[in-house]
């Protein structure tokens, strides 16, 4: 296949690898252009998915078999894009790849982290925990090889990986690389971050130890997380019997966040259940303004409200304060449904923290534009060029999927006017 | 194909620590019937020079190749071989890191998975496509709606030709019914003409889209590309081939007259659907006597979230009840919009317009329970309303009130008709009967010749939306070459819609390339493979022909089952199925499965359990378990199948003949929330082991020797113990008794 009829995904999280496994199966060249050292994206670091409470490796193991399998798909991590000129049926792309010191030598046993003397946040984990400078986010990464963090490294001086490596997978001497594409569309899939909890002064975000985010929660609880999946709250190790969730923390704030994120009804219910299962004499509370489940999450909205142990509280949050002996949280809030003012105590307060499109902080090369939220106007975007997921407006991730099959349709019909 | 063996031995990742090679290249070469000096071992086998040893044997003819190696899941481009037989043996995972290194144990776990891999390599072969002939790739739209027009333009655009077929006499559906629409655009200010009309017009113009209008399908018979589509219009029939199907049948707003609590039946009280013909007119006018309204109230949830009418939020109700308290407001700056409601449900940058609308001070929105309507005289009529946020009491009064009907797929009546079938035909043939002439048949929509009905299946609790119940798999039904698309699927605005639909054409044109090519589609897109029945033996008794969960298998005249291969998607329940066990795969059969099973070392002094591990997930977390060096324990032998539903219960015989003391099932999740790709996979292995119970009193066995356990791909943690538990429960029971034999 020419190469100038190559569709370019911009992003490996689940937006952008369905969009390129299902051009690529719709019998397209793909290139995925992956930011960190691995595929999968903000998915990989969630427990379970909503409502069907699944495992989101589930769905991502099928779609790296299918990468796997399908020789008309390439992908470059610790990758990102600098340059976007052209048009339609011919993009010039220049790719600019960070050094990941470890080549395709490695076998993914593990020696080069065991001997890296060099402890670093665990980013993955939201740094809750350590991780090694040469390290592999989680068991069932993909591609399944390690990195090591050039921002960590000590490089030549330490060299230990090097002489623990028995297959020559580690160059220490690597250097960044540019690779230059020629495609006829673009995928933009980017993803999103959560909001800074930090700039939500009056919610103790990022101060009070126990109050984590909706994400920080999602690796606790996850096996693969720094706690095995025991929810334990920060402070002191304390597995959490009373637990409250924020919504809205940042989002439907004009102050921060004008829209709504989507996701962070279903997701605090989601992990209301964790809780619940985890320890049956547990409690949760969500503090609400709307409860947002559409469609038939309704009736997961229902499943949940059906647990006596799990109550809803119509009324935004004020104030959140800790007890400085117990390091409890201590909410402050109206409900508004009673009419009066609310002050309770809890283990530990999930904020629901909103979701920014990623194009907020780092804009995309090229003629795009943006709302002030950072969201990409589609209608801005050239000929060939697609934005999905949540560059558009928050979306779980069925819409992603559903968006980023309409993508691929849009990628072949670009190949096809290119021909 | 004569085969050539080529037999590989890795020592790299510790698997040269953990056995005694020399002796796993006898037993490997004894198997395989060649010279132990013709097996190869390599310090690493997947480097430059260990690849380059394998390339010169191709070179040489080798074209049957066991890779006693790694996971099969890493190193695959390196040992990807086109034109060879590759067998990858996981003796690093399941040996080398899950292990003990040096032990008996462990050598003979090595012997036995390089032995299987040698037995499955002799019995399969290299796949080759079935492409069918006189294919077409035409698409078939099922609806003008929204959906079906992006639908349809989407697939055309991208080259295929399409069909349209639409019920009613013009194209549009619900949305050309519009006054107006929601802001779609930064900074959702502006209510914006509909764009369905544009749409229409590029529809009709298109050169590769037929439109039927007034249009229904009379029947579809055949498989993905080689559809019949009989298309009736205006009392004729046309009978066209086609290739696959766009579902976008739409909905029906939920009847109102069901809502009489909320005042309906009175003239001044409409729907949301009513709203927009009056807003069409140019003013806001109410029914009884034509007089301008002034107070208009709208009622949220009409129906919605309520379980004694639909137990789902309807998705749009929120946002077309701001966009018609605008309508109020613009056509009449005097002139308010109460809006009462549960929550205001406005997700994503919705929520934009949503606070515009707050900042009208001539919209009124109040959380409320609404609990009647009743008469204020000269046609106006007093809200009733409870559970306010003021927490009294209210009554409001309204010259106006619109509900905001939600949602009703239209695949909801024939569903139910199906369903209703279906549990009547479980009760035997009389009530089957009487069913069918009791209960009024509704107009079908696709019309499927199927064996197993005209329609796709109903999904449980999707409330007869045509939905998939995969998270990450928004297009899976059980209809391979049929995708589901808007508001049909699940309730979805029309922006939502329109990528909806543009999704469903992509896997519309995914399934027609792919049988153009003959390989499967999803979860299987790259498989060559399909069934292929020794029918000569075949006893009709119709096992395969009920559980594919695909509908893949149609019957003849005499009831003889025969393949529709092109709607398979090979996961091989119909293999698992069969009692003469007929069915087999190129790569992948009950004799090679078995004979796998029956290739296991069976001692006299140890316990052996088989596990056939679904490869989807369970052989995953198995594989990560293994990763993170947890013991797998030792007496089990793991061997990776399809799907538990290709499970054939004549490899319980196999074992236990044997002397194998126990089996275990691992795989997906099976019921409401099922995770099993196969849909029904895992849960027909279960309904077949539960039949097992039988097979082993014949053998004199105990049940308790087999189980199946459900497992995600996350439970790798857990998953040894889980295998410890059974095989402790296996010891308990005693040695099997055949092993004597």
């Amino acid at each position: 296949m020419a190469d100038n009829k190559k569709v370019l995904v911009i992003g490996g999280g689940f937006s952008g690898l369905t969009a390129a496994v299902e051009t690529a199966e719709a019998g397209f060249d793909v290139v995925i252009v992956e930011k960190t050292p691995f595929l999968g994206g903000r998915v990989t670091q969630l427990n379970k998915y909503f409502p069907k409470l699944c495992p989101p490796n589930c769905g991502l193991e099928i779609n790296f078999k299918r990468i796997k399998n399908n020789a008309d798909i390439t992908f470059h991590t610790l990758a990102e894009v600098e340059k976007i000129s052209g048009q339609e049926g011919s993009y010039d792309v220049t790719v600019k790849v960070t050094p990941r010191f470890v080549n395709d030598k490695c076998v993914g046993c593990n020696a080069c982290a065991e001997a890296c003397p060099v402890e670093i946040p665990n980013e993955f984990n939201f740094g809750m925990d350590k991780t090694k400078a040469a390290y592999i986010t989680h068991n069932q990464a993909f591609p399944f090889k390690y990195a090591i963090d050039g921002r960590y490294c000590k490089g030549a001086s330490c060299a230990k990986c090097v002489e623990a490596c028995k297959y020559d997978a580690i160059d220490l001497d690597m250097k960044p690389e540019i690779v230059s594409l020629n495609v006829s569309s673009v995928v933009l899939a980017t993803g999103w971050d959560s909001y800074d909890v930090s700039k939500l002064d009056n919610l103790g975000g990022g101060k009070i130890a126990n109050v984590i985010t909706n994400m920080m929660m999602e690796r606790l609880a996850s096996p693969n997380g720094p706690t095995s999946g025991k929810i334990l709250r920060p402070s002191d190790g304390k597995p959490v019997q009373n637990i409250a969730f924020v919504q809205c923390a940042g989002s439907r704030d004009e102050n921060h966040l004008p829209y709504c994120s989507y996701i962070c009804c279903m997701a605090s219910m989601k992990q209301a259940t964790y809780l619940r299962e985890q320890y049956p004499d547990s409690t949760a509370r969500i503090f609400y303004i709307d409860l947002r489940t559409p469609g038939r999450y309704e009736q997961f909205y229902w499943k949940v409200k059906d647990d006596p142990k799990v109550s809803f509280t119509k009324g935004k949050v004020a104030k959140i304060t800790e007890d400085p002996e117990t390091k409890d949280v201590i909410v402050e809030a109206e409900d508004i449904q009673l009419g009066k003012k609310i002050k309770a105590k809890f283990d530990m307060v999930v904020l629901a923290a909103g979701m920014v499109p990623s194009t907020k902080a780092s804009k995309i090369p090229g003629d795009i534009t943006y709302t002030a939220d950072g969201f990409v106007v589609s209608s801005s975007l050239k000929k060939g060029i697609y934005a999905v997921g949540a560059l558009k407006s928050p979306v779980d991730v069925s819409m992603s999927v559903q968006d980023a099959t309409g993508a691929a349709i849009k990628s072949i019909q670009s190949a096809r006017r290119s021909k | 194909m004569e085969k050539k063996f080529g037999v590989y031995i890795c020592k790299g990742c510790s698997i040269g620590e953990s056995i005694n090679i020399d002796n796993l290249t006898k037993s490997a070469a004894r198997v395989a019937k060649i010279q132990p000096d013709a097996v190869r071992v390599h310090d690493v086998l997947c480097s430059p020079a260990g690849l380059e040893m394998i390339g010169n044997d191709i070179k040489e003819g080798a074209n049957t190749l066991i890779i006693g190696a790694c996971s099969p899941r890493v190193k695959f481009e390196e040992f990807d071989f086109p034109g060879a037989i590759t067998e990858r043996v996981n003796l690093r995972e399941f040996v080398a890191w899950s292990q003990d290194p040096n032990t008996d144990a462990t050598q003979s776990i090595a012997d036995d998975y390089m032995k299987m891999g040698i037995i499955k390599a002799q019995k399969g072969n290299l796949p080759e496509p079935n492409i069918l002939p006189d294919l077409s790739k035409t698409i078939v739209v099922v609806g003008g709606g929204i959906s079906g027009l992006t639908s349809a333009l989407e697939a055309a655009e991208a080259g295929y030709e399409v069909v349209l077929v639409e019920k009613q006499a013009d194209l549009g559906g619900w949305a050309a019914k519009l006054y107006k629409q929601i802001p779609r655009e930064y900074p959702y200010e502006k209510l914006e003409e509909p764009a369905v009309f544009g749409k229409i017009k590029e529809v009709e113009a298109h050169p590769n889209i037929k439109v039927y209008k007034s249009a229904s399908i009379e029947k579809t018979e055949g498989q993905p590309g080689l559809f019949d589509v009989t298309i009736r219009t205006n009392g004729t029939g046309e009978t066209i081939k086609a290739g696959a199907f766009i579902m976008a049948a739409g909905w029906q707003p939920y009847d109102a007259s069901k809502l009489g609590h909320l005042g309906y039946g009175n003239p001044n009280v409409i729907t949301n659907v009513q709203m927009e013909e009056i807003a069409k007119t140019g003013k806001i006018t109410r029914p009884s006597d034509g007089k301008e309204a002034k107070k208009v109230a709208f009622i949220q949830c009409a129906g919605s979230r309520d379980p004694e009418h639909l137990p789902y939020c309807s998705s749009f109700c929120c946002a077309t009840s701001l966009k018609q308290a605008k309508y109020v407001r613009e056509k009449n700056g005097d002139a308010v919009a109460m809006i009462f409601y549960k929550d205001i449900r406005t997700p994503g940058q919705t929520e934009i317009f949503y606070k515009n609308m707050q900042n009208d001070p001539g919209v009124l929105l109040t959380k409320a329970d609404v609990t009647g309507i009743s008469d204020a005289g000269n046609g106006n009529m007093f809200v009733e309303a409870e559970n306010t946020l003021l927490g009294e009491k209210i009554k409001v009064e309204a010259d106006l009130v619109v509900l905001a009907t939600g949602i009703v797929p239209a695949t909801r009546v024939p569903q139910e008709y199906l369903d209703g079938l279906t549990e009547a035909g479980k009760k035997g043939d009389d009530a089957r009967k009487a069913y069918i002439e009791s209960t009024p048949k509704p107009e079908f929509i696709l019309n499927l010749d199927y064996r197993q009905g005209p329609e796709i299946p109903s999904l449980e609790g999707a409330y007869g939306f045509a939905d998939s119940n995969f998270i990450c798999f928004q297009y899976e039904t059980r209809r391979t070459g049929i995708y589901s698309a808007g508001c049909v699927r699940q309730p979805m605005t029309m922006a939502d819609a329109s990528d909806d639909a543009a999704g469903a054409a992509l896997k519309a044109i995914q399934c027609v390339e792919h049988v153009a090519q003959g390989i499967a589609v999803h979860p299987r897109a790259w498989d060559m493979t399909f069934p292929d029945p020794l029918m000569i033996k075949c006893t009709s008794c119709k096992r395969c022909t009920e559980e594919c969960p695909f509908g893949a298998i149609d019957e003849d005249e005499k009831g003889t089952p025969f393949y529709r291969v092109n709607r398979c998607r090979r996961c091989g329940t119909c293999m698992g199925a069969c009692p003469e066990r007929i069915v087999s795969f190129k790569d992948f059969s009950v004799d090679i499965i078995g004979s796998m099973i029956k290739g296991i070392e069976v001692s006299e002094d140890e316990f052996r359990i088989v596990v056939l591990a679904c490869e989807n997930d369970a052989y995953p977390a198995l594989d990560s378990a293994a990763i993170k060096r947890n013991k797998i324990n030792p007496n089990v032998r793991i061997i990776p199948i399809r799907c538990l539903g290709s499970t054939n219960l004549v490899w319980v015989t196999d074992a236990f003949s044997k002397g194998i003391d126990g089996l275990m099932l691992l795989g997906c999740k099976y019921g409401e929330n099922y995770q099993c790709h196969f849909v029904k996979g895992s849960e027909l292995a279960n309904y077949r082991f539960s039949k097992v119970r039988e097979t082993l009193d014949k053998l004199q066995l105990e049940a308790d020797r087999c189980e199946l356990i459900q497992v995600a791909i996350s439970e790798y943690d857990k998953l040894p113990d889980m295998i410890n538990k059974f095989v402790e429960r296996v010891e308990e029971i005693g040695p099997n008794p055949f092993k004597e034999f």
